[in-house]
Parts: structure tokens; sequence; C-alpha cells
């Protein structure tokens, strides 16, 4: 790489232009190579860099290997998740074995303060006993890596939750782009009408391409999130948190998550939601109290709930449209 | 004792992140001290105060803050061990993007956060390109999207650094960073120590107080914008 003229390297890895715009650097000749260039680069320029040539050079190798890594682990994915129990609050010990795979729903549900969020942080560090709750989590049986705690690539959590807006001023098109290209994937056009046309199934109130991103509604806006994180997000587990008024149809927001192999985790109390898990964590005191596998006499009462549900969107939807109730 | 440096941009969470982490070091017992840098007023030593962590604060005024920082920070540290703090913190405001308080041998943390925009990054100076762990915080209230895209134009900006999400109001993420400080650079005294980076050198009239405008009055180290 260091013998590649800078017109060959950005052409072989074309990431590379992104170090030279992110450190303000001017590309004037592509035929020197990227060492050369770095020493034509006047000291009083680094200084107010505050590098100096040979940092500036270190940096770019070090650049070169952290986005070579990023694009050789786009496809991310694990197939199993299992928390060995710790500890609660009164060093009571938990259950101790919770395996979780690939295309799972789980709920978790607990009063605030219980330990959900615990148990959610144990995950995302993937704990090691080295936690207050003495937890271990294992990927695929066996112990991950401790380089993936710090590595973009590697995140394991993705979250959804009803506090998240979009923030910036872009259109839906370009904003998919842009978190394609972060994730240097190919079919970027593929993609971008794949998680449009889902979007826009889940939330039922159509936008396109060129609808700015913040002028999107609450329920759009959470349509296109869960549609983007099942396609985009690097991330093999997604945690969705209240998200339970969203406006979007919930029921195909997570088969869409299960279909594209997330394993899918619900903080929740809607009943509707929970009982569409197929299993439940009851956390109490800072540790898992039980595991419930949702039972058949549960599965009749879900489809009663969705009935009741029905109606009640039913309702909500004549009122939109300024008729009568009665 | 453990010295860690923070700093980013003004309102990033510094304050915040730094009090969960400490919260998470709670049953530890380690001792710790907080050095507040600031340039006109600060009340964060109230904060502090609430959660019974020593801290003393520097008011720069008029002075560059970034000067001001490292004419004082060496007192600081035999402050800190007069002390006899486990844990030693300063926390500064980057306010020009380009200085940062970060020692050579000094566990540098930067804090910036997802609300600033993905352009935000690159306008950042040595404070995140040299930082060891930059913490990103408001990750409650942006889209994962936005929040992957974010952590790679930082990734970018600064590829050998560890990247850490904090959330400064729930916490999420509070104890890996704790487990960071924990482990950071123990430090006994400061002096003979170096800067990453130099500090601005202007020393032109307007250092002195020159308050007029008009190219009679700059004196000294003047630095002119092409214009055409």
């Amino acid at each position: 790489m260091e013998n590649l003229t800078i017109e060959e390297l950005l052409s072989r890895y074309p990431y590379a232009i992104e170090f030279f715009d992110v450190n303000g650097l001017p590309i004037e000749d592509k035929q020197k190579t990227i060492q050369e260039y770095i020493n034509t680069l006047p000291y009083v320029f680094l200084e107010d860099m505050g590098i100096n040539h040979q940092g500036l050079f270190k940096r770019f190798l070090v650049f070169m290997q952290r986005m070579e890594d990023i694009r050789k682990e786009r496809n991310f994915s694990i197939h199993s998740l299992t928390v060995l129990g710790g500890t609660d609050k009164n060093g009571k010990k938990e259950q101790d074995k919770l395996k979780i795979s690939m295309g799972e729903i789980i709920c978790i549900v607990g009063p605030t303060g219980s330990g959900k969020s615990r148990l959610l942080a144990d995950i995302e560090w993937m704990a090691q006993k080295d936690t207050p709750t003495g937890r271990r989590i294992l990927i695929d049986d066996c112990i991950p890596p401790e380089s993936w705690r710090f590595s973009i690539e590697h995140k394991l959590v993705a979250q959804l939750s009803q506090n998240m807006n979009f923030v910036m001023d872009i259109c839906v098109g370009d904003f998919i782009k842009l978190h394609a290209q972060s994730r240097m994937i190919d079919d970027v056009d593929d993609k971008t009408l794949k998680i449009i046309h889902h979007a826009n199934e889940l939330s039922g109130e159509a936008f396109d391409l060129n609808t700015p991103l913040t002028s999107l509604s609450g329920g759009q806006s959470r349509a296109l999130m869960v549609a983007d994180t099942a396609f985009l997000s690097t991330s093999p587990i997604v945690l969705i948190d209240e998200i339970e008024n969203a406006g979007i149809n919930r029921k195909k927001a997570l088969e869409l998550l299960v279909d594209q192999n997330k394993i899918v985790l619900i903080a929740t109390h809607d009943p509707l939601l929970a009982l569409t898990g197929d299993k439940r964590i009851v956390i109490k005191n800072g540790g898992i109290y039980k595991v419930l596998e949702t039972t058949e006499s549960e599965k009749q009462r879900l489809e009663q709930l969705t009935e009741i549900d029905n109606v009640m969107m039913q309702y909500r939807e004549r009122l939109r449209k300024g008729e009568l109730l009665d | 004792m453990k010295f860690i440096t923070v700093s980013g941009p003004p309102s990033s969470g510094k304050t915040s992140v730094i009090l969960k982490a400490m919260e998470e070091l709670k049953p530890k017992n380690l001792k710790v001290g907080v050095l507040k840098f600031d340039c006109l007023t600060t009340d964060d030593d109230k904060l502090y105060a609430a959660q019974n962590i020593d801290s003393r604060v520097g008011l720069s005024g008029s002075l560059c803050p970034d000067h001001f920082f490292v004419s004082n920070i060496d007192d600081c540290i035999d402050w800190g061990s007069r002390h006899a703090y486990d844990v030693l913190i300063s926390e500064s405001a980057g306010l020009c993007n380009r200085c940062s308080p970060h020692i050579k041998n000094c566990t540098a943390v930067c804090v910036i956060d997802n609300l600033m925009g993905i352009n935000t990054p690159k306008k950042i100076g040595p404070m995140l390109k040299m930082a060891d762990i930059v913490v990103i915080t408001k990750g409650d209230i942006v889209s994962q999207a936005e929040r992957e895209i974010f952590a790679l134009k930082i990734r970018q900006a600064n590829p050998e650094g560890i990247i850490l999400h904090v959330n400064g109001i729930t916490g999420q993420g509070a104890s890996q960073l704790a487990a960071l400080i924990e482990n950071g650079t123990q430090v006994e005294t400061l002096r003979g120590e170096e800067l990453r980076i130099s500090m601005p050198s202007a020393l032109c009239s307007y250092c002195l107080g020159e308050t007029q405008i008009g190219k009679e009055k700059q004196k000294g180290n003047v630095r002119k914008m092409k214009l055409d």
C-alpha cells in the first residue's frame, strides 16, 4: 500500500479519500505515494493540525487498517447469545443460564430500577464477570474477543426507542445512502428502495426518496428507523425500548427484524408486545428472577388482545376521518 | 494517583459523563477529585459537591484557556497528591476546536455528542483526533443510523482511540468508562511531562489588550486570510 500512488490508492481503496477529507489535506499531485505526499506538507501546516510527518503517516496506516476491518466485518452476525447468571443486588444467585438464538423475540419485564438496563449493559459490554452483577456473556457459546468491546464493527446492540429522532438535515434517500456507504455496502440503490418500501408498509403513510428526514411524522420516523436497522445496522441484536404508541404496525416491524436474522429484545409492559415474544425475562432486584416461555393459553389471550387492539385502531382511524363513534 | 484529562466542546456532556462514571466507582470507595477549568463562570462544582466529590474550579477569564490550563495543571497534580486522591480528573471545555489539554502519558478522554452533526469530527482538531478514549453522548435521542454514521466519522478522525457510547442521563455505558478510568495512567507529578500538541501561539497586540481594529494596530504574530 505504501508503494501505491495516491491515484492507485484511491481507486483500489475508495474509502481512503476520507482520510484526506477528515484531516483537511488537499490533494494536488496524485502521482506521489502517500509517504512522498506527506513529506511535501509544510511544517507549519502540520503544526496547525498538531501533528508531525511521522505521526500523520502512522495515522494513515492505522486509518487504512481500521477501515479494512470495518469493510471485512460488514456482515457481523452471530447465532446465539448466552447469559451466564451472576447475582442480584443482595448477592443472591440468579437463574444460571439463558441462551437466546438468532431470530428469537425476547421481552424484558420488571419495574423501573429493577435492573433491565443493567442486563442490557452487560450484554453490550459482553461482561466477563467484570461488572457488578458478575454475569458472563457468551457469543456462539464462546467468550468473545476482548477487542470487540471497542470496535465499532462489532457493536452487539442496536437501539430503537420512543425518544429517538432524526436530526440530520438531509432527504430520506441521501440519508440511507450515507448510512449504506458508512457500512461500505455496494448495492446502495437496491437497499434504499427496499428500506423505503418496508418503512411505508409499516407506517401506512407513504414517503419517498425526496422527503426531508426531519419532516417525517412520528410514525414514519419510527418505521424508517425499524426498516433501516433491519437492513443496514451492523448489530445482530436490536433492543426496542417503549415503542408502544409508535403509530406503526408493531407485529410487522418485529417480523421484519426477525426475518433479517436479528435477535430482538423488547423492554415493554404492553401485553400485546410482551406476548408476541417467545420468552419473557423477568427482572427483579437486579437479577434475572425467572424466564417464562409464552404459553399456549397466553397465545390465545394474545388473539383476544389483538382483536381489542384492532377495534381501537378502527376507532382511531374513524376519528381521524372526522366520523362519529356512535 | 490515576490522572485523566477530559475535554470536549461546551455542553457536550462532560460533567454528566464524569458524574455517572464516578457513581459506578462508588462501591470501590475510591477518593476522587475533579478540577474544572472554565472561562467565565461555572456551577459544575455544585454538581460535584452534591455527589460528595471534591472539586476545584479554575476560571481563565481573559486569558487563553489553554495557556491557563497548562500553567496550573502541575500545581493541580500536587494538590491532588497532597489530598491523596485515588482518581484525579481534569475537565475542560475545548473552545477553539484545535487545542486540547491532552498530555503525553496521561489518559486523555474527549466527549462529543451525537447532535453536533456528521461534519463535526472533521472540524475538531487534536482534542478529538489525539484522544485515547472518545466518549459519544446523547445517543438516546438520535436514531441508530445516525449514531452509526457518527461513530464511523469519529473512527475516521481518530483511528486509534477507543470509542465508547455513554448516556449522561441514564448512565448507560458509564460502567465501561469507569473501568477504563480505573485502568488509567498513574501520575505522581507532571513536571517534565509534555503536552501532546503545542498551544496556540498568538502573541499579538490583541493579546496585550488592544481593542481597536485596523492594520496599524496589528503587531506581532499576525496571520492573514487569502481572500482573492
